[in-house]
């Protein structure tokens, strides 16, 4: 990786205290800009933040070595729960389906976590790949939960308030950038706390941090279960604003664009992923209608570019963190 | 009985262009240490290049044996123009990196590729099904077998062969197997490893893309079947171990033989009897059957 | 004085290889202790025993009165045992004062999610340790980029960061330069200090700095002890000379 030379790294990260101003500012910032958007840009924006969450905890795995292929299946089980509640149980009010399907997701992460501790590199992201697929495939063949089609749901509530119509997508708006500001602010907390710290130092050498006493593989469960939340909760959100779940959110290649974003954004910097996860919308939406069949090999390019020149994605042109 | 002939022959054929292409995807990480997810976009385009060259050659008006020929031809073609292409403008800037880095580099690639491919070949699905019929159909009891899913096999097993000979036999094959052992061993007894790190990369694709181009007459030639097939290389090299001819066809005959079981008898499982096979592999002998790479931490 | 270490025993054979054979080490608080051989002769075997990443085949270790025979490595380190490398291992991407932080945190089990690793009272303890090794102006440089002699200091000073019971330096001076050793073990032994609260065992195979720097030389050989005295005493017996010195030829 192309390091600095003989500069001095930055000395201590911001404080918290600025950062949650700086987080509780934007939040209002894009709250009040949403009002005047475009309805397409809100959602836009939406499944941006929604998608974001989910990069949010592959960041928190890449900070300690590791690349999951397979956070998919978080997004697929966050959403199928959140579908499923509401659609069998009628839990309506979106807030908490939100956590509804984080949680759930990260109990499923549970049982696996212990056993993924064990593995690197291309064997931990083989065996996330696998456990996603499995789950593609589960999905896709059984019925009671739609197949291969997967199944509609119906328009959440909000604090026991029916959402009309004309402003459901707005509202549906500042709750997902709500909830992931809020999760975005946590994550700074834990990527600067001691938790944080020992997990930039197992990506360096994990021999020493194992024997300076700090429990590597219990570390990388915690981040594993952690990323599950982020990514169920992200899936719950984006599946309410979808209106629609399927087997897809699965499929490997759900996974690789949320490592993408991961690459893209960088791990220093916490905004830098949700920036990436928008770049990512809104090529996607424009290239839709303009150019179908070249925008994932400018998504390559762009890839490749980012991995040779900005190795540490591109929050690293504003986060000037100590650390490389 | 029959069903179980079936099923038999079902799980070999594919087992057999399983194989091809898991072989290449094994021997390029043996060698470069890359686990390249554009396998998957090689095998497209073989298949792709072989639907182009057999429907050049039904316009010339060739004869039909000679579409094989055509087919061999195409694999060629991708190999001899895709490889070196990727290799040096690619990969090379990135060798020596972390081995996950590396991962996404192919994925990248694997992403211009899919696109390059429906911008050259369109989205409209290619059938180039006349091969299919030149071995003309073996009845066998009660049912009738299409003669070439038995030619898939022989190919499959002449393929291996090859490669074995090709390894341990000849000169450079051994040149070849000093390089998967150590790089820099060999590079200090004066071998090339640049080029033998090209020559197998081209040897991989070559594999891949003669696996697209002989399954073409079976599926329709569209976009998107290099995602499925990627994963399911995965699956076999994984449980055959990574870097391992033999893994390869054991892996490759695993997968094609549980897969046959599952669409015949229990449906439900086809689509993650596969992948659920790769998980338990993974949980429980992540070298695989065959390999000594060291997978745990612990 | 009290024992703060305790080997009974110890023997451990990979097959046909006597890696330790009847070990027995006494070492009371705030020795400085001399581990000295040949390679092969089983002070690392010892040194991995005792921080529980290899268990003996029989014997025990108790540590300041705890058996620690079985224990799992990272309960061996937070009851007080931390070592050193040879080569030395530390956060390549971290900054100085990143990599300190890193050894605090991980050993008080003040692990935590929220609170701040940069926090001042940490960052103060880190800087004072940097300052008593010389350390202090490399804190905001990256560890990477560090001539060897200072990694290596780095690399104790992370290790003493806990103020460890039980102090084990693998090959201090190994891999520095000539005119650095001295240096180098006067500015570590200074930061121990006099008041003895560090029992260190160090491996060493320069015996200038061993009769220099230890209060008592244990040697090995094969796996045995061979010596176990003053510096000045064991480095004179015939053993000691034949076999770890090379002073008196080997019979063939």
């Amino acid at each position: 990786m192309a390091a600095t030379t003989s500069t001095p790294l930055a000395p201590a990260p911001a404080s918290l205290q600025r950062t949650i101003f700086l987080g509780l500012g934007a939040f209002a910032v894009l709250c009040i800009a949403g009002w005047f958007m475009p309805k397409w840009f809100t959602f836009l924006l939406t499944m941006a933040a929604a998608n974001g969450l989910v990069s949010l905890g592959i960041v928190g795995l890449m900070r300690g070595g590791l690349v999951p292929f397979g956070q998919g299946m978080m997004f697929a089980v966050g959403g199928y729960s959140a579908a499923l509640l509401a659609n069998k149980l009628g839990v309506t009010d979106a807030l908490v389906l939100a956590l509804a399907g984080g949680l759930i997701a990260m109990l499923v992460s549970l049982p696996f976590a212990p056993l993924l501790s064990r593995y690197r590199g291309i064997f931990f992201a083989m065996l996330t790949l696998a456990l996603s697929m499995v789950t593609y495939g589960l999905l896709m063949k059984l019925e009671w939960l739609g197949g291969s089609d997967g199944f509609n749901l119906s328009r959440p509530t909000l604090l026991g308030m029916k959402l009309p119509d004309a402003t459901s997508g707005y509202v549906m708006y500042v709750l997902t950038l709500f909830v992931a500001t809020v999760l975005a602010l946590i994550a700074r907390m834990v990527f600067d706390s001691t938790r944080g710290l020992m997990t930039l130092a197992m990506r360096d050498n994990e021999l020493r941090v194992e024997y300076l006493g700090g429990p590597v593989r219990q570390a990388i469960a915690l981040n594993f279960v952690l990323a599950a939340f982020a990514g169920g909760t992200g899936g719950a959100l984006g599946v309410m604003s979808l209106g629609h779940v399927e087997p897809s959110f699965s499929f490997w290649t759900t996974s690789g664009e949320f490592v993408f974003v991961a690459i893209l954004g960088g791990w220093q910097s916490v905004s830098a992923v949700f920036v990436a996860s928008m770049v990512l919308e809104v090529v996607r939406s424009f290239s839709g209608s303009y150019f179908p069949n070249s925008w994932q090999l400018a998504l390559g390019l762009f890839l490749l570019v980012i991995i040779r020149f900005l190795p540490n994605g591109i929050g690293s042109l504003w986060s000037h963190k100590g650390h490389s | 009985m029959a069903a179980a002939l079936t099923i038999l022959i079902d799980g070999l054929t594919y087992a057999s262009w399983l194989f091809i292409v898991a072989l290449g995807l094994t021997l390029v990480f043996g060698v470069l240490k890359i686990l390249n997810m554009a396998h998957g976009s090689f095998y497209a385009i073989g298949a792709y290049m072989a639907a182009s060259f057999v429907s050049w050659g039904a316009a010339l008006k060739w004869a039909p044996g000679f579409t094989l020929v055509a087919m061999l031809l195409a694999a060629v073609a991708v190999a001899v123009i895709l490889a070196p292409l990727t290799e040096r403008s690619l990969l090379r800037s990135f060798y020596g990196r972390d081995e996950v880095l590396l991962v996404l580099v192919t994925y990248a690639m694997f992403l211009i590729l899919e696109d390059a491919t429906k911008l050259i070949w369109g989205a409209t699905p290619f059938y180039v099904s006349e091969p299919y019929a030149l071995f003309g159909n073996i009845d066998i009891g009660t049912q009738s077998y299409v003669g070439y899913d038995f030619a898939m096999f022989g190919l499959a097993v002449l393929v291996g062969l090859a490669v074995w000979w090709g390894l341990n036999r000849t000169r450079q094959g051994k040149i070849v197997l000093a390089v998967i052992h150590s790089p820099e061993v060999a590079s200090s007894m004066g071998v090339n490893v640049s080029k033998v790190y090209m020559l197998a990369f081209t040897i991989g694709v070559f594999l891949a893309a003669l696996g697209g181009a002989f399954t073409a007459p079976m599926i329709s030639v569209q976009p998107g079947i290099s995602v499925g097939v990627i994963i399911v290389s995965f699956a076999v090299v994984i449980i055959g171990g990574l870097g391992s001819i033999e893994g390869a066809a054991i892996g490759a005959l695993t997968v094609g033989l549980a897969r046959s079981m599952a669409v015949h008898l229990a449906p439900v499982a086809e689509l993650f009897s596969v992948y659920l096979v790769m998980a338990v592999v993974l949980a429980f002998r992540p070298e695989g059957l065959f390999q000594r790479i060291q997978a745990r931490k612990i | 004085m009290s024992s703060m270490l305790e080997a009974v025993g110890l023997n451990k054979r990979f097959g046909a290889v006597v890696a330790a054979d009847d070990i027995n080490i006494r070492v009371g608080q705030g020795e400085r202790v001399s581990l000295v051989g040949s390679n092969g002769a089983g002070k690392t075997t010892f040194v991995n025993m005792v921080t529980g990443y290899m268990k003996p085949d029989t014997g025990s270790i108790k540590l300041d009165g705890t058996d620690i025979t079985l224990l799992h490595p990272r309960a061996i380190t937070q009851s007080g045992v931390v070592r050193s490398f040879q080569t030395p291992q530390l956060f390549g991407q971290l900054s100085v004062m990143d990599n300190m932080l890193v050894a605090n945190a991980c050993h008080d089990q003040r692990l935590s999610f929220w609170q701040s690793a940069q926090r001042r009272e940490a960052r103060d303890r880190a800087e004072a340790l940097l300052e008593r090794f010389r350390l202090a102006e490399y804190g905001q440089r990256r560890v990477s980029e560090l001539p060897g002699g200072v990694r290596k200091l780095l690399d104790i000073a992370m290790a003493l960061t806990v103020a460890p019971k039980l102090l084990l330096l693998d090959e201090p001076t190994s891999g520095v330069s000539a005119d650095e050793k001295y240096p180098m073990m006067e500015t570590i032994m200074t930061v121990l200090g006099d008041a003895r609260e560090t029992t260190v065992l160090f491996v060493e195979h320069d015996m200038d700095i061993v009769e220099r720097y230890a209060d008592r030389v244990i040697a090995f050989y094969s796996g045995r002890i061979i010596a176990d005295d003053k510096p000045a005493l064991a480095l004179a017996t015939d053993d000691v000379r034949r076999y770890v010195t090379g002073e008196l030829k080997q019979e063939a």
